[in-house]
């Protein structure tokens, strides 16, 4: 379990880890989509290093909430609006909280991916993020009485199986879409930032914060 | 491997730049609202529905090229190729808004779409009512039983081009949206690709194209198209391209069409005017009148080389607001 100080500490972390996977998402985009998904995360992720530096949030929620608000001013795109909504609406489930812990965890992603499916039109299947958060989602259900570390460790390896999953999807929307079945074989850039940001907080977790 | 060459500054600034550059040739007639790419007309025209449209940068002159009277009222401009953040949409429709409504007319895409639907939530928190058109004149992007999934590209000018006019003649919000939708469903677009384009951030070709092969349906974010063949006559190309439109809507004899063949990005104005004496040729060859030609770089995608060319079938409702006047940096009449 961690405190609201950590759990910012986590988040900025989380940002640091996608804004310098940027490389690696243009390539993924460029294969399928219009290749500006990298670019996109990083300028949302960058929106949220410098508001987590300036600001101290009051509680766990919070941190969720205003990191979805300041992707979601400052990205555009279809990711803007999904990852925006995802944190936000997820941040939202948390309110009152103080320490985010394993029991925190399907709490944030269920209200997340709820939100990013009435936004978007999407399910999984559709080759989107949702296929990583989804994987993630089932996981965290089942190890929501483990220490967080532990929980964590198997909801990235669970966002990671989802990004293999969208290999063998054909993607029905966003700028994928007209690829049709071109875009078999390759993962979706949207779920590989997905899996990044469990990875991260994984990562962040294990590296001794708390447990 | 070839390298993009482009003269610019920061390419992180490139779609903050080039609106500076944009308003700086309007001469005072548009201005920034903000500095996150708002940009709506100054000062605003007589109360009327307020027709705002954007999308992401990279298209230009597309989406606000065409701000001015008898066109858009405002625009909300994205990074390059990505769609703007709902904020910037809400500054644009809170700036020309008048009390009248506000009608957001874009391209059809999952990015904007979301966008512009938190935007009109946001609208809506301050009594603005909005309305939507989404475009999707790209028939090869969905085959037409899913015409809702299509993509919006060239065509998107006479559809703001109507709208604007609509709006001009002090229509109501629901009329606007009507004829909008019509106008909408009367166009169609098709393109093809020759070489790619490239968004300066990442300084990287967005597909390769081997020399000898050209692609039909390219998206206009270099999205790859939907089919890839050897290279051919233009003759031959434009062809394929108006067979595909032609049986879409379908365009049939005695009908009236305004015509755009639109370039991509680097195809010359040769190869333009050489594909537009065969679109008429072959337009006459089915008795369909051309009612006017425009001929030029309306709606971009980076350097790519190609073209896309659209068809307004025009009736009683569209002629007249088709030939009414506008006045912007990119379309005047
Ligand atoms: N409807 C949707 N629901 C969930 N995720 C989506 C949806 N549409 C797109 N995505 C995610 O967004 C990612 C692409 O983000 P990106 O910002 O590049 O979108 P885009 O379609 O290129 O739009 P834009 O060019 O406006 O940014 C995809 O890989 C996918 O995971
Ligand atoms: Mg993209």
């Amino acid at each position: 379990m961690i405190n609201t100080a950590q759990t910012q500490a986590l988040m900025l972390y989380v940002a640091k880890q996608v804004v310098a996977s940027e490389p690696l998402l243009t390539e993924a985009d460029l294969v399928i989509g219009d290749g500006d998904h990298g670019i996109g995360m990083e300028r949302g992720f960058l929106a949220v290093i410098e508001m987590l530096e300036k600001e101290q949030l009051a509680s766990v929620d919070k941190v969720f909430i205003k990191v979805g608000s300041t992707m979601m001013a400052s990205m555009g795109g279809a990711s803007g609006a999904i990852f925006g909504s995802f944190f936000r609406a997820g941040g939202k489930a948390l309110k009152g909280t103080s320490d985010f812990d394993a029991k925190s965890l399907p709490v944030l992603i269920e209200a997340g991916l709820q939100s990013v499916m009435d936004r978007g039109g999407a399910s999984p299947g559709d080759k989107t993020m949702i296929d990583a958060a989804d994987m993630a989602l089932q996981m965290s259900k089942t190890t929501s009485n483990e220490s967080l570390e532990s929980a964590l460790s198997k909801v990235a390896e669970a966002a990671k199986q989802g990004v293999e999953a969208t290999k063998s999807m054909i993607a029905t929307t966003g700028k994928a879409k007209t690829l049709g079945e071109r875009s078999l074989g390759h993962p979706d850039p949207g779920a590989i930032t997905t899996a990044i940001i469990f990875k991260s907080m994984a990562d962040f977790v294990k590296q001794g914060v708390a447990v | 491997m070839r390298i993009p060459k482009k003269l610019i500054n920061d390419p992180s600034k490139v779609a903050k730049e080039q609106l500076e550059g944009l308003i700086a040739a309007n001469h005072g007639r548009i201005q920034a609202i903000g500095d996150k790419g708002a940009v709506c007309v100054n000062p605003l025209p007589s109360p009327q529905v307020a027709i705002v449209t954007g999308g992401g940068s990279g298209h230009e002159p597309m989406f606000a090229g065409y701000l001015g009277p008898g066109l858009a009222t405002a625009a909300a401009c994205g990074d390059i190729f990505a769609a703007p953040p709902p904020g910037v949409i809400l500054d644009a429709a809170q700036a020309a808004d008048q009390g009248k409504g506000v009608l957001f007319v874009y391209g059809n895409y999952a990015g904007d779409n979301m966008n512009f639907d938190i935007a009109a939530e946001l609208a809506d928190d301050e009594d603005i009512e909005t309305q939507t058109i989404r475009i999707w004149d790209d028939v090869a992007s969905a085959p037409l039983s899913k015409i809702k999934e299509r993509r919006g590209v060239a065509g998107d000018l006479f559809v703001l081009k109507i709208a604007g006019a609509a709006a001009a003649q002090g229509k109501s919000l629901g009329q606007v949206t009507e004829i909008t939708a019509h106008a909408r469903d009367c166009t169609r677009s098709v393109g093809v690709a020759l070489s790619a384009g490239s968004i300066p951030q990442t300084g990287k070709y967005n597909f390769e194209l081997p020399d000898d092969e050209l692609e039909y349906g390219m998206g206009l974010h270099g999205e790859p198209g939907v089919s890839r063949e050897k290279m051919a006559s233009a003759d031959t190309v434009v062809e394929q391209l108006l067979d595909r439109i032609i049986e879409d809507l379908p365009f049939v004899a005695g009908d009236k069409v305004c015509l755009l063949i639109n370039n991509l990005g680097s195809s010359t104005v040769m190869e333009l005017l050489i594909a537009n004496r065969k679109v008429h040729s072959y337009l006459e060859s089915k008795n369909i009148e051309v009612h006017d030609t425009l001929i030029g770089s309306y709606c971009t995608s980076q350097e790519m080389a190609g073209y896309s060319i659209s068809l307004l079938k025009l009736d009683d409702t569209l002629t007249p607001l088709y030939d009414a006047p506008c006045h912007s940096f990119a379309l005047r009449k």
